[in-house]
């Protein structure tokens, strides 16, 4: 049964990594704004008209 | 603020896109040959690669690491070059992650089918390939990282944080699941023995659900519908909520798949409560994706990209759901080992995971290509026959797992069981079964109509590999570091997180030290009448192994009355301490088969063998012609043994120098308890004479493969039932 201590310690440095990560997160501002990344996601910044050469078309793959 | 050019990568998603629907295809037909294996059970007769056992976790590796997994890489790429502004970190890596998951693809493909198989469900693959899963894994994390180190938008949309989650935790649990010390190029046997073998296969099993078939996914959620939507996600900071406090919750849960298992009680009841507590946080992201599309149900009506989301977010929130209550004792006490599992993970994975996939590929396809969809029609009749689809597969499995289990249960007044013979509880869910095949079949027609879309609609338009776009680069400002200041001297600043980072790396060193003392300490036996496999039972084991038995049948009675009564003394932990690895199963296909030693003739094993109907009347289970056919190559048994040793079972040198005899002795015992049936005496005198006259090679039943497997069955669960005395348990 003792590998369930193994387990648990993994389990527990994992879950200690994500909060490690979460109070950067949060430390450094990802959360400030729960509104704008929302909507800025939606924006495509795609440029329609493609200027350069690297366009490949591909008919029959 | 200064503009640049730069183009995303769009060739790797159209490969990992195509990739993900040729496998899904195969995975998909891989499953719907095993459904109609169930009413037709010799219909691969004699192809021992196209057995039912060999094909079932071919086909759950590939819906589950194919299917998914290239769809979990397409959306992933696509996405996260959006999000971030910014091209994959590397062309190669990309290039190395795709080719390099085709290539393991294949060899399972391959090695699945041979009988190459560790046996842990959905990590059956052989050592080999669970190093190269490694590093292609590690691959992806290193690209998906690169490209956040060089993103152009400071903010990490939530959908990025889900796919680093998942990069993360799968990759700890692959490589802790692993573990396994290799015999020869393709034989391993798992470091960890019995109950501990099954703690950490379902501690690994339940979180390859929760980070391969979930988190991955609910970060394509957060991507796609909105995209599809063109509306913002109903709360984006519930998704933060979500996306925390739904992992840090699901690594606990594991224990849930061993309730009433040989299992201590205070880590099932930790499973649980943390199955219970992930009702919340599931429920949460569900109501987030759905009401994304408030406003917005009108383009539900005539977008089938949204119909698939819509059906896909429904679905994960029933499996959810389901998942918290098949948690709870009483509820698990009915349902495991039953079809409602079936029907619960294929809730997940046909709905989940397959809607979702399929509302992404319409979405990307006519985006990438800058074509209209070749046929809406034709996307709305593949939402339609899917959607029968799953439910003509779910609702039968519900019915028949509720009618099996009750059957199973079932006590007439004076104490024995009302079908005491499992094949009644068997014979009573056929039209379930033909039920489920014919749901997978509709599923299926609706992919392939798919295809078939797609191929129209990329021939009609053009693939723009390389997309050019454009994006402010990123300014670096900090208000945690200050100029010049290097991140040790800023972590020195900061006590809180120099202790945690402290703490991780002091775990991690205390981990890989304590791992081998605990393992092999806890390997010495509690219950003093339970002796290490004999040679021939060891080989017989692996022929177990190989032909995947352990797909239908379990090796765990669980301490209830009705199967107690039915199997025999329930299982307890110390009689696995040399199973390496556990086979306690999660499915009953067919009976448990822990206490089977004894129970049978060896006769009746031969014949159940090669005949499973003419023992068993109206048995489902295929015919294995090939075991009683073919030699054995039992010539790595010394490799073997020593391997056992290493990982803590007691063979003594002289009994791996031994090995050899010892087989022989005990194969010919079992060839002369054969010879007991004169029916077998006469026809196997008759072969042997006959070959003797055409000068054919003739092998002697001793040196064939039933007779490792008969010894192996005849041991099962016997350690116990032989010494029914006191003093049956040392100190446990």
């Amino acid at each position: 049964m003792s590998v369930i201590y193994v387990l648990l310690a993994i389990s527990l440095v994992v879950a200690i990594i994500f909060f490690a990560a979460f109070i950067f997160s949060v430390r450094q501002g990802q959360y400030d704004d729960a509104y704008t990344p929302s909507v800025r996601m939606l924006f495509e910044d795609e440029l329609v008209k493609p200027k350069k050469k690297k366009v490949k078309s591909e008919l029959n793959k | 603020m200064e503009v640049q050019q730069f183009y995303y990568d769009n060739k790797i998603v159209k490969n990992f896109l195509y990739a993900t629907m040729f496998w899904g295809i195969v995975g998909m037909s891989v499953g719907l040959l095993l459904a109609f294996m169930f009413m037709f059970p010799n219909l691969t007769d004699g192809i021992s690669w196209l057995s039912f056992g060999r094909l079932r976790p071919l086909h759950t590796n590939a819906v589950i690491f194919a299917f998914v997994g290239n769809a979990i890489y397409a959306g992933v790429y696509y996405s996260t070059q959006r999000l971030l502004k910014a091209r994959m970190y590397s062309d190669f890596l990309s290039k190395f992650n795709f080719w390099g998951w085709q290539l393991i693809i294949v060899a399972a493909a391959i090695t699945l089918p041979l009988g190459y198989t560790s046996s842990k469900e959905y990590a059956e693959l052989e050592w080999p390939i669970d190093i190269a899963i490694a590093l292609v894994w590690v691959a992806f994390g290193v690209n998906l990282i690169g490209t956040m180190i060089k993103r152009r938008q400071r903010h990490l949309y939530v959908a990025i944080w889900f796919y680093l989650a998942t990069f993360v935790t799968v990759a700890v649990l692959h490589i802790f699941n692993s573990l396994e010390l290799p015999v020869t190029g393709l034989k391993s046997y798992s470091v960890y023995a019995g109950v501990q073998d099954a703690l950490v296969q379902w501690w690994y099993g339940h979180n390859a659900v929760a980070f391969f078939l979930t988190t991955p996914f609910l970060g394509l959620m957060y991507y796609f519908v909105p995209k599809a939507a063109n509306r913002p996600v109903y709360s984006y900071r519930l998704s933060i909520v979500h996306f925390w406090s739904l992992i840090f919750i699901y690594i606990w849960a594991g224990p849930h798949h061993l309730l009433y298992s040989a299992l201590p009680d205070w880590a099932q009841n930790l499973g649980v409560a943390f199955s219970i507590m992930l009702l919340a946080p599931s429920w949460g992201g569900m109501i987030n994706g759905l009401l994304t599309l408030r406003g917005a149900w009108d383009k539900v009506r005539t977008d089938p990209v949204l119909k698939f989301m819509v059906v896909a977010i429904t679905g994960y929130g029933m499996a959810t759901f389901e998942g918290p209550m098949l948690s709870l004792k009483n509820v698990n006490a009915i349902a495991h080992f039953s079809d409602w599992i079936i029907a619960h993970v294929h809730v997940g994975a046909l709905a989940w995971n397959g809607f979702l996939t399929f509302g992404m590929i319409y979405w990307l396809v006519p985006k990438m290509t800058k074509k209209k969809l070749f046929s809406t029609p034709l996307a709305n009749f593949h939402f339609w026959i899917g959607t029968l689809g799953i439910i003509l597969y779910a609702l039968p499995m519900y019915v028949a797992g509720f009618t099996q289990a009750l059957m199973w249960k079932d006590f007439n007044p004076d104490g024995t069981l009302v079908y005491g013979n499992f094949l009644e509880t068997v014979n009573e869910i056929m039209p379930m079964y033909w039920m489920r095949a014919i749901g997978g079949s509709l599923y299926i027609v609706g992919a392939i109509v798919m295809i078939y879309n797609v191929v129209r609609t990329i021939k009609a338009g053009s693939v723009i590999e390389d997309e050019l776009a454009e994006a402010s680069a990123l300014t670096r400002v900090s208000k945690k570091r200050t100029a010049g200041e290097t991140f040790h001297t800023w972590l020195e600043r900061k006590p809180i997180q120099l202790t945690i980072l402290a703490t991780i790396a002091i775990l991690i060193g205390g981990i890989i030290q304590i791992v081998p003392t605990i393992l092999v300490k806890s390997n010495i036996p509690t219950i003093t009448s339970v002796k290490p496999y004999t040679p021939l039972e060891l080989e017989g084991r692996d022929l177990y192994i190989r032909e995947g038995c352990v797909s239908c049948h379990s090796q765990m009675v669980r301490p209830f009355r009705s199967e107690v009564e039915r199997y025999g003394e329930y299982a307890k932990a110390g009689e696995f301490v040399y199973d390496h690895p556990f086979l306690w199963g999660s499915k009953r296909t067919g009976p448990d088969l822990l206490r089977v030693g004894g129970k049978y003739s060896d006769n009746w094993h031969l014949n159940h063998m090669y005949d499973p109907q003419s023992t068993s009347s109206g048995s489902i289970m295929p015919a294995y012609a090939w075991l009683i056919r073919d030699e054995h190559d039992r010539s790595d048994i010394q490799a073997k043994m020593e391997a056992m040793v290493t990982l803590g079972v007691p063979y003594t040198d002289e009994d791996i120098a031994n090995a050899e005899a010892s087989m022989d002795a005990q194969a010919k015992q079992i060839e002369k308890n054969l010879y007991s049936d004169p029916d077998f005496a006469k026809t196997y005198e008759a072969d042997k004479q006959y070959a003797a006259e055409n000068g054919e090679k003739f092998i002697e039943m001793r040196d064939r493969e039933i007779v490792s497997l008969i010894a192996y069955l005849q041991r099962l669960g016997t350690d116990i039932k032989v010494k029914e005395t006191g003093e049956l348990l040392s100190d446990n």
